[in-house]
């Protein structure tokens, strides 16, 4: 019974997917994100399309009419159904808002640092004994190996693995915090349906779970500088034993320079 | 005779007026300026549009544009346009030519300080455009000029002294803003003539009054954040700097412990306000036109007055919807979400009256009429993106990507553009005595519409498709962000096509203006039959006001739209009520 429908409600989001062009989804939450931005989708080009028929249509009427007395009819009415439109959206939304954001993540979930500067995105796994280590401004010098200028007297150092590409298991809640070094940046996966901005002095936390396998892009969006426009990096999302792999192999190298 | 009265107006006679300070005059200075910036701006969005469609194409007696040339282009489009363009021409271009004729007023309230504010505005237009030939460029920051990047000298090309030009190219505008909104409010206030009830306004002046409302307090908060980001750069202060930052390989220390954030908030605290400041006028115009060439009076015409106030509040109350990824808690990204929304009810209740305004009203589709109509239809079209906008889980997906630059260039840009339009057409006949070539107007504005959507519809697309704004170019990037960027070349040029189109539709315009105004003057006293005072005849005394006055003061009788329910007769507001209309 619900079957027929689940495979025509699918479909349907296929057939929408594509028409209004979304990336692939690679997130737990991005299919409950897609169906709520597709359905908003679908509303605007409705009502869009519903005013101007209603503007040619009485621009198209032959005879003159009388002008309108009731605004109980035609502005409250009107106003009262939108009301409920877009509250309801706006309901919708909320829920998934304060799904994404209003509580932190499992405390079991994967460490990840991320962290913007004109015009790189550099990666830290905080290494087996889950802490990242300390850094220091004056350390900073990605030429010489040290991106993040981390300090070398701290014990929580030595093990820290510092990557310039995203590397992810898939289907791990992945805690990202997210800093900036130098100016705003904007950390934008769109596989992953998540935006959020690095703000310098600021260290902000974003969660989410990867769960499909695929390389996808990691742009930044905020205005940055003259290198703005190339300041692009990679998600790898891997399946489990893949990333434990990886990880094992760059904890042995410290790091991938 | 009176004899006090001969001597008093002998002596008005003779006094001098202060030159250069008639309302008329000024408001078409204040045009000139914003045709300056209209032109500059327009090509440079073709430079940015050429240049990101073909970003080996090197620009003749130039070269190729560098990444930082094309994000000067992005910040001086963007500011021309906003500032220069969309908040002078209708605010105080148009205001100051209309808002005295339409109150009933021989003048503004303050004609110095009104010259004042032309020439603080003057001098930031020549700051800003002197910008790009200073070493290093004009500043790359974008309108919005985020800190710490226009913080930091050292941070980017054109972040030295194009930046310092460009703070002080806003700074005189937001000075000349909070002068001529004093002025305005002024006027409006104390200058309505005889029988000018508030209720009586045009809604023309209502969106010039709400306009004038919300520039003191935003141009006033952001004067101040402008100081603080002067001092910022140039006294060693840390309002907007965190305490150690590593810029280019440097480590720099602030003497507090700043935030950026406390910019994005003053910032949008202004620019919101500002974006609604821009379009304002237009609605007014738009409504008072729809009704005008229907023959009927504005549908709901009380609830359109409460509803422009209610728009120019709830917009001081959104800006944080500016800043739902920018590090806020998230539950500030729900109460703005909610005070965003909010607005969706206002603005509906506008497109509503004009839909029952129109419907069945047999209008007749003179060139003011349709570019009304394309206002009703681009207002539509980019404000139904603004509530997907205002959801803050949307805008993780959708924020600062293409999608967010087609709705406000819709909303705002094209529907501000289509408001000049508007009134340009319309008032010409009042301002210049001979009417614009309907059969050209025509094809202007269809050639128009069609561009501005063939532009700017796309970049919903595109927008989806993940690509972000202020991307200098889409080649050159490696990996799978240089496939998804790859992929939306083909459709960015046709944008680019678009957008030239658009640009070539403006030439019926040109032509037409400069047809009529070698042609001789033939425009009739009301040629659009309008009830509104601007088209009153030479003022007469009416008897009861000349035992008491000077002058020869115009009165208002009736609201601004007395129309006969078969639209053949009307009654305008200069006239006594001698013959009542039929009831509808």
């Amino acid at each position: 019974m619900g079957t027929p429908l689940n495979l025509a409600s699918i479909a349907c989001m296929r057939l929408s997917d594509r028409f209004w062009g979304l990336p692939p989804d690679a997130s737990l939450h991005g299919p409950a994100f897609d169906r709520h931005l597709l359905l908003n989708l679908w509303i605007a080009l409705g009502l869009l399309a519903l005013a101007h028929l209603l503007l040619l249509a009485g621009l198209a009427r032959r005879r003159r009419k009388g002008a309108f007395h009731s605004q109980a009819l035609l502005e409250f009415l009107p106003l009262a159904a939108l009301a409920v439109l877009f509250g309801g959206l706006a309901v919708r939304a909320e829920a998934l808002w304060r799904d994404a954001r209003y509580t932190g993540p499992d405390p079991a979930a994967m460490q990840v640092e991320v962290v913007g500067m004109q015009f790189a995105w550099y990666v830290r796994y905080p290494g087996p004994d889950a802490t990242f280590g300390r850094t220091r401004p004056e350390l900073v010098a990605p030429g010489e190996g040290n991106p993040l200028g981390l300090d070398p007297t701290d014990r929580h150092s030595s093990d820290d693995v510092i990557s310039g590409q995203l590397v992810l298991p898939a289907g791990r809640e992945v805690d990202l915090r997210l800093r900036a070094l130098d100016v705003i940046h904007g950390f934008s996966v769109p596989a992953l349906r998540l935006k959020q901005n690095a703000v310098p002095g600021q260290t902000i936390h974003v969660h989410f779970t990867p769960t499909t396998p695929g390389d996808y892009a990691i742009l930044c969006t905020q205005l940055c500088g003259a290198g703005h426009y190339r300041m692009a990096a990679t998600l790898r999302v891997l399946p489990p034993a893949d990333f434990a792999m990886w990880l094992s192999r760059h904890q042995s190298t410290g790091g991938e320079q | 005779m009176n004899p006090r009265l001969t001597t008093e107006n002998s002596k008005l006679r003779t006094e001098p007026a202060p030159r250069f300070t008639h309302h008329r005059t000024l408001g078409l200075a204040y045009l000139a300026l914003s045709t300056i910036a209209l032109l500059a701006g327009t090509a440079l969005s073709l430079l940015m549009r050429l240049h990101l469609a073909w970003p080996a194409w090197s620009l003749p007696l130039h070269g190729l544009i560098l990444p930082e040339e094309y994000l000067g282009l992005v910040t001086l489009h963007g500011t021309l346009m906003l500032f220069f363009v969309l908040t002078i021409a209708p605010q105080w271009g148009f205001g100051n030519l209309l808002v005295p004729a339409q109150i009933g007023a021989s003048s503004m309230a303050f004609p110095r300080w009104n010259r004042a504010a032309l020439i603080l505005f003057a001098t930031a237009l020549s700051t800003l455009l002197a910008s790009p030939f200073v070493p290093g460029g004009s500043a790359i920051s974008g309108w919005t000029a985020y800190p710490p990047l226009s913080a930091i000298t050292i941070a980017g090309p054109g972040q030295a002294g194009g930046m310092d030009l460009w703070l002080a190219a806003i700074a005189f505008f937001a000075l000349a803003s909070l002068v001529a909104a004093v002025n305005m409010l002024a006027t409006i206030i104390t200058m309505r003539c005889p029988g000018m009830a508030w209720h009586r306004l045009p809604l023309t002046v209502w969106g010039w009054f709400t306009a004038a409302l919300l520039s003191i307090p935003a141009f006033s908060v952001l004067l101040a954040a402008l100081l603080m980001l002067f001092s910022d750069r140039h006294l060693h202060t840390s309002f907007f700097l965190p305490a150690t930052e590593v810029v280019n390989g440097l480590v720099l220390h602030s003497p507090g412990d700043g935030s950026p954030l406390l910019w994005l908030h003053l910032f949008w605290f202004f620019g919101h306000p500002e974006v609604y400041i821009a379009v304002l006028p237009g609605i007014g115009l738009t409504s008072m036109v729809l009704a005008n060439f229907a023959r009927r009076r504005v549908f709901a015409y009380r609830i359109m007055i409460a509803v422009t106030l209610l728009i120019g509040l709830l917009g001081i109350l959104v800006w944080g919807h500016h800043m739902f990824v920018a590090g806020l808690s998230p539950f500030a990204g729900s109460t703005f979400a909610i005070s965003t929304m909010a607005i969706a009810l206002p603005a509906s209740a506008e497109v509503l009256s004009w839909l029952a305004t129109v419907w069945g009203s047999k209008p007749r589709l003179t060139t003011p009429m349709l570019f009304a109509l394309g206002f009703v239809s681009l207002f539509v079209a980019g404000g139904l993106t603004g509530p997907i906008l205002a959801q803050p889980i949307l805008d993780q997906y959708l924020h600062n990507t293409m999608f967010v630059v087609a709705h406000f260039h819709l909303i705002m840009a094209m529907a501000g553009v289509f408001g000049l339009y508007l009134a340009t057409y319309y008032w010409f006949p009042l301002l210049a005595g001979r009417m614009l070539n309907d059969g050209l107007g025509r094809v202007h504005f269809y050639a128009t519409l069609l561009g501005a959507y063939a532009t700017f519809l796309p970049m919903h697309l595109a927008g989806l498709a993940g690509e972000p704004r202020h991307y200098a170019q889409l080649t050159g990037v490696a990996g799978p962000a240089g496939t998804l960027l790859k992929n939306l070349l083909p459709l960015q040029r046709h944008i680019t096509y678009a957008a030239i189109f658009l640009a070539a539709a403006q030439l019926p315009f040109v032509w037409n203006l400069v047809r009529t105004l070698s042609g001789p003057r033939t425009a009739s006293a009301n040629p659009w039959a309008a009830t509104t005072m601007e088209w009153a005849p030479a003022p007469v005394t009416p008897p009861e006001a000349a035992a008491s006055s000077h002058f020869a003061v115009p009165c208002v009788y009736v609201g601004p739209c007395e129309y006969s329910p078969d639209g053949n007769s009307f009654h305008p507001q200069w006239e006594p009520l001698t013959k009542v209309l039929p009831k509808e």
